[in-house]
């Protein structure tokens, strides 16, 4: 129904090919890849580009098109892990929030407010300290950051539709909270939830990348981005192509979530719809 | 006002007890026994034993939190397992450097968030709007270390121009001695800095110059605005002095809150650059698993942030009265 619209919009079409090639790029990565992950070559360490290594090679000579194309696995796994996890508890919680109202909202939002008060990466690296390194640690330290941002958007979503006429009228008709809730509330919510977890996938990334970056995301050998920037580092006097590509890849994979997330926003939220050009000013 | 701040100041009582809470809670989420973990396979059982014992192990987890609090009320956020020394004034020591480090890059954020954010509405449409937006959005995709390393790449490895790592003369100090008279430590103080600072500003600077748009483009439509040109203002006055004005009521809530994300993102920027502040510290303390350090920069973080935005609100309220009276 929106086909005609969502293909104008740039930013949408431009997201969705952009994540579309990211995703095909995890998925495929044992069809695509043209050598092992760990496949050395000593003799063509920190090679550039060629039509053998399309990415070149990093130094003990691996090839880096395949490393990062197996490092998109881990990257998106642990963004979607993370992400659709901290949409349905934010969800829930924003839920029960905004339609009990009083002393249930007041509860639910303090607790909110409260983690929303550490700085993200601060918080997810203690917890990862703590906890110890591995993919369900890393996306359970994303979960504890990210489910506030959803309570506080559908808290604020339901708090409107409660009062619309479809749900008073669901109400009068004896129906139960729950099945106001989840059948007519949460669909009407749904678009800006989509919005939230298109930008936060972007987000996932950039923290995951972050922390293996640090050294607390997956171990070694795991090829994740962020630890594979952060070897780059060693040696980027001399070769720093290793860590530029792998920092491309990230905020390539980012730009495509970003993008996505405010094509959705122009689609799904009418009420932005005049941010974009060719309104009078 | 004063019933507004009143009201404000109570929240955060609730907030802060959160914030403990959250903070002592990660010691209860580490698996098996603390002490055996945190000081790992080779120590003694001795040592595990006196770790217990400092650690207040041996005690049910809300005679700790009870003890935790209390000890807090008095300033002393335990001692560090690793650095013998009190997690307080270990945190002290490196404060300072964080906080000017998140403040000139929140100056250098808000100017060139606003600037681009104003060209951009006042060209809306145009190339340079694109060019402006485009640009926004991948600041706002960029790993902010990976950017760290470019620059520092650039203007340090190939141009030579500033130094790669390490802090100066500290801000508040350089000044003092440019005013009596060694102006040469100044400029040393602002070469360190400038490389983190801008590489810490530019995804804040992305994210403002987006709002700024956003909220010029909204006050550019209104009335005063077409009354401001018809009397024949120039545009950049009416820009400046009548748009930019009213627009800037929220950017500046944003503003505020981005000194939180600021602190935080000061982690990374600081591992890049060497800059010795809380951030180095906390990758120190993880490292080491050293958990009442870790505990205290978690805590030392969040209630930073919660002061920041209730001296934000305050603001915000002093600014515009429908909120201090709603």
């Amino acid at each position: 129904m929106h086909i005609p619209k969502a293909l104008r919009n740039t930013s949408l079409v431009i997201g969705a090919l952009i994540t579309l090639f990211i995703i095909g790029c995890a998925v495929l990565a044992p069809y695509i890849s043209t050598h092992g992950v760990e496949q050395m070559d000593m003799r063509n360490r920190f090679a550039g580009p060629s039509p053998v290594h399309w990415l070149g090679t990093d130094n003990f000579g691996r090839d880096l098109w395949t490393r990062l194309v197996y490092g998109a696995r881990f990257s998106l796994s642990i963004a979607l892990i993370s992400v659709t996890i901290s949409a349905v508890i934010g969800t829930v919680i924003g839920l029960a929030a905004g339609y009990f109202g009083g002393w249930v909202d007041q509860l639910l939002m303090r607790i909110t407010d409260v983690f929303l008060g550490f700085p993200a990466i601060v918080l997810a690296l203690a917890i990862v300290a703590v906890l110890g390194p591995s993919m369900i640690n890393v996306a359970a330290s994303l979960i504890v950051v990210f489910w506030t941002e959803y309570a506080r958007v559908v808290r604020a979503t339901t708090l409107v539709l409660r009062e619309q006429n479809y749900v008073q009228a669901a109400r009068a008709l004896g129906a139960s909270p729950a099945r106001i809730l989840f059948r007519e509330i949460l669909p009407n919510a749904l678009g800006p939830i989509i919005v939230l977890a298109s930008l936060g996938l972007g987000t996932a990334v950039l923290s995951e990348s972050a922390l293996s970056f640090l050294g607390f995301g997956l171990p070694p050998p795991t090829p994740t981005w962020g630890w594979t920037l952060a070897y780059g580092t060693k040696f980027l006097r001399d070769e720093p192509w290793l860590s530029i590509v792998a920092g491309a890849t990230i905020m390539l994979t980012v730009l495509g979530f970003n993008l996505l997330g405010d094509g959705l926003r122009d689609i799904l939220d009418p009420r932005q719809l005049s941010r974009g050009p060719g309104r009078a000013k | 006002m004063l019933s507004y701040l009143a009201r404000r100041l109570l929240l955060l009582v609730p907030m802060a007890i959160g914030i403990v809470v959250v903070t002592f809670g990660l010691l209860l989420l580490i698996p098996g026994d603390p002490a055996a973990v945190l000081l790992g396979q080779e120590a003694s059982p001795e040592a595990i034993a006196t770790l217990r014992d400092q650690l207040g192990l041996n005690d049910p987890w809300y005679i700790r939190l009870w003890d935790y609090f209390a000890a807090l009320l008095r300033g002393d956020m335990g001692r560090s397992i690793f650095q013998n020394e009190s997690v307080a004034s270990i945190i002290l020591g490196r404060l300072g450097a964080t906080v000017e480090l998140a403040i000139v890059a929140l100056i250098l954020a808000t100017l060139i968030g606003l600037v681009l954010g104003v060209i951009a509405a006042t060209r809306q449409g145009s190339w340079i709007d694109t060019g402006t937006m485009l640009l926004a959005q991948i600041g706002v995709s960029m790993p902010v270390y990976w950017l760290g390393l470019l620059l520092m790449l650039w203007f340090s490895v190939m141009l030579g121009w500033l130094p790669a790592i390490g802090r100066g003369t500290p801000l508040p100090l350089a000044l003092v001695a440019a005013f009596s008279g060694q102006p040469g430590v100044l400029w040393d103080s602002l070469q360190h800095l400038l490389l983190p600072a801008l590489a810490l500003a530019v995804n804040s600077a992305a994210i403002i110059s987006r709002l700024a748009r956003t909220s010029m483009l909204e006050v550019l439509r209104e009335d005063f605005v077409r009354t401001a040109y018809a009397k024949g203002l120039r545009r950049v006055r009416v820009v400046v002095h009548h748009a930019l004005r009213n627009a800037l009521l929220p950017v500046l809530s944003v503003i505020g809150l981005r000194f939180g994300m600021l602190l935080g993102g000061a982690v990374l920027t600081e591992s890049i650059f060497a800059w010795p502040g809380l951030g180095q510290l906390t990758i120190a303390a993880i490292s080491q698993r050293d958990l009442p350090l870790i505990q205290g920069i978690v805590l030392t973080f969040a209630l930073m942030f919660a002061l920041i935005n209730l001296v934000v609100d305050l603001l915000y309220a002093a600014v515009d009265p429908r909120i201090r009276l709603a």
